[in-house]
């Protein structure tokens, strides 16, 4: 059973997956972050490798982005960033990234270097399950699992497409739109959700939008995953560590 | 060559996330419809030639032709199209097809303003509501055609973002339509995920087929050379297109060189990039040792990419076309030099392919034809070059 798989194979626990840029606002706070996560109750972590492009981000994604690169991070020093964290925690660790710097990287190369340092999946925004046929192949080989996304736009045969091709879990998108939290989750947001486990047999985590401990409750009511970003960007960009801390640990107690 | 899923060769694809695939499907059906659908391109030909005032004339250049002292240069004037340039055959057939979809929403980008005025001609011709984002850059350097858009009802949104150029204006606009599905995206390039890159040809391919017809009606033969300019590629294709299986007509694409291709300073992906993925097609693109996607110069804003249309990195890897690149300066003379020789003056972005052109005429004898896509007036350039120049406006 793959690392992310023994995740989902607790009935009793909903996932809980907050998400972290590299580098962001400075290496160092990465290394001290993604342990404390863990100690809160993380269940998996994603680590954002940067990218200059990332238009399926909102601002505050953008900006940490922006920031990390700003100050130098490359996909290489996130891989060494992955290994030095793989040595301290020992939940899962998923990249989240665009899919130009793993193409430039090498797609064979970057999926060795992500196993060499202890990376357990990927999610790429950009690449649908049509273009994914190639990564597919190798992550295959290498034992990573290539996480797929949905939408609330996506048809019955999208869902089906992507529910035999996903590895590890589905990533459900809340919301028509890019990352940031919201102060409101979509209506249709059960409905969604509903739909798409009736399709498939993966688990199903949600992201995009969930920035409180009571949106993250609600979701788990269906989901077996919450996934948040955009808000531990915003905690971290004061550097108040102990306030990220207690902020994952609110949410932990709410999904129970 | 175009497979299924929207390929050219190795390249193009549909790299964009899953909010949109559906969306890409749906236009990708609409479009495949309309194709086929001949009173819709029935509409597009009396609306060509009604509003936008096609078809363009080819003119024999013979000031510029005696000036380098060779080969015979013949001018497509996309420039005197409505707009002042090439764009309006894109957002025309996409403005057609988005109403045919029931669309009321247009969101387009812009780099230099044109593909943004056109889209705004074309949407309050129609009635269509049209927001349109434009790099902080460039709403700074064309600010003309800002208040162009805006005297015709469109919103013009300031992106702020990355280096706040055509690259940042794409992304904010892929961003909107990610969070609003219902949206038409227009787009004004043949870059993008499918059907855009095809689709932009075949709108665009209005140049190449009307050049053919005029050129054999002038002449009484094809051309030796066609020279355009390429930023995304859409009116280098669009004149390209319809010659592909001309073997015998060269087609010669021109980037531009910014500060010089060695000074790391231009927006020329074919000559000096790698194959990536950008703004959901896989082509040229210009980037960093982690993939991250570079900073581009040009003295012309509708160059300032620094990706380029798909079909453009398969014609380069099968060398059916070959590309080229000129200097901001190069340029700058090309712009100068039409104006002296024809009185008329480009936009920054064909003086490229005015000033390749020129030099290319000078060493073929005069039998030799060429013809230049001239693909927009200059009068949006005047503030830039008056700078560049060191003259006080």
């Amino acid at each position: 059973m793959s690392r992310i798989a023994s995740v989902f194979s607790r009935r009793d626990r909903k996932a809980l997956i907050p998400y972290v840029t590299v580098g962001y606002p400075t290496i160092e706070a990465t290394l001290k972050v993604v342990p404390l996560l863990a100690q809160n109750g993380a269940d998996i972590v994603e680590l954002g490798i940067p990218f200059s492009d990332p238009l399926a981000d909102g601002v505050t994604i953008q900006r940490s982005s922006f920031h990390a690169l700003q100050k130098g991070v490359t996909p290489q020093i996130c891989l060494d960033v992955a290994k030095k964290l793989r040595a301290k925690v020992d939940i899962p660790l998923v990249f989240m990234t665009y899919y130009n710097p793993v193409f430039h990287y090498g797609l064979e190369e970057f999926c060795s270097a992500c196993v060499g340092a202890g990376i357990d999946g990927l999610i790429i925004p950009d690449l649908p399950p049509q273009e994914g046929a190639d990564l597919e192949a190798i992550t295959k080989k290498q034992d990573l699992d290539l996480i797929y996304l949905l939408a609330p736009t996506s048809p019955e045969e999208r869902i089906k497409l992507v529910g035999q091709r996903s590895r590890g879990f589905i990533y459900l998108v809340s919301v028509t739109g890019v990352t940031g939290a919201r102060d409101k989750l979509p209506a249709d947001l059960e409905v969604f959700v509903t739909r798409v486990r009736e399709l498939v047999a993966q688990p199903l985590c949600v992201g995009f939008g969930i920035s409180t401990p009571s949106q993250a409750k609600r979701v788990a009511r269906l989901a077996d995953g919450v996934i948040v970003g955009s808000r531990i960007i915003q905690l971290m960009e004061s550097g108040d560590m102990p306030q990220v801390g207690e902020f994952v640990k609110g949410l932990r107690n709410a999904l129970g | 060559m175009k497979d299924e899923r929207g390929y050219f060769g190795d390249y193009g694809g549909q790299f964009v996330p899953e909010t949109l695939m559906p969306v890409l499907d749906e236009l990708s059906q609409a479009y495949r419809k309309a194709k086929d659908d001949k009173d819709f391109w029935r509409q597009f030909e009396t609306l060509s030639r009604d509003y936008s005032g096609r078809p363009t004339p080819l003119y024999l250049a013979k000031g510029l032709t005696q000036h380098c002292g060779g080969a015979r240069i013949f001018l497509k004037r996309e420039d005197l199209a409505h707009t002042g340039a090439h764009k309006i055959n894109n957002a025309l057939g996409q403005g057609l097809l988005a109403k045919k979809m029931g669309k009321r929403r247009i969101i387009a980008e812009t780099g230099a303003g044109q593909h943004g005025v056109a889209a705004a001609a074309v949407c309050a011709m129609l009635g269509l509501d049209c927001i349109v984002y434009m790099g902080e850059e460039d709403v700074q350097r064309q600010s003309l055609n800002v208040f162009r858009m805006r005297l015709m009802g469109a919103e013009v949104r300031t992106v702020s973002s990355g280096s706040r150029t055509l690259k940042d204006a794409i992304n904010e606009a892929i961003r909107d339509w990610v969070t609003n599905p219902d949206t038409y995206y227009l787009l004004g390039s043949v870059v993008g995920p499918a059907p855009y890159p095809a689709m932009v040809r075949d709108f665009q391919a209005v140049i190449g087929k009307e050049t053919k017809e005029q050129i054999l009606a002038q002449t009484k033969r094809l051309p030796n050379y066609i020279v355009a300019c390429v930023g995304g590629g859409s009116n280098a294709i669009g004149i390209f297109y319809p010659f592909l299986d001309d073997k015998d007509v060269r087609l010669i694409g021109v980037e531009a060189a910014g500060r010089g291709i060695e000074s790391g300073q231009h927006a020329a992906p074919l000559m000096a990039g790698t194959v990536g993925v950008l703004h959901g097609t896989k082509s040229y693109v210009l980037q960093d040792e982690g993939g991250q996607i570079r900073e581009t110069h040009s003295v012309s804003a509708g160059l300032d990419y620094p990706g380029v249309g798909p079909e453009h990195s398969y014609l380069k890897d099968s060398r059916r076309a070959e590309y080229v690149a000129v200097t901001d300066q190069e340029a700058l003379e090309g712009f100068q030099l039409l104006g002296k020789t024809e009185g008329i003056v480009p936009a920054l972005e064909p003086a490229h392919a005015i000033y390749h052109a020129a030099q290319m005429a000078k060493s073929l004898d005069k039998e030799q034809i060429i013809v230049v896509n001239l693909s927009g007036r200059g009068d949006k350039d005047m503030d830039i070059v008056a700078k560049e120049l060191g003259v006080e406006l």
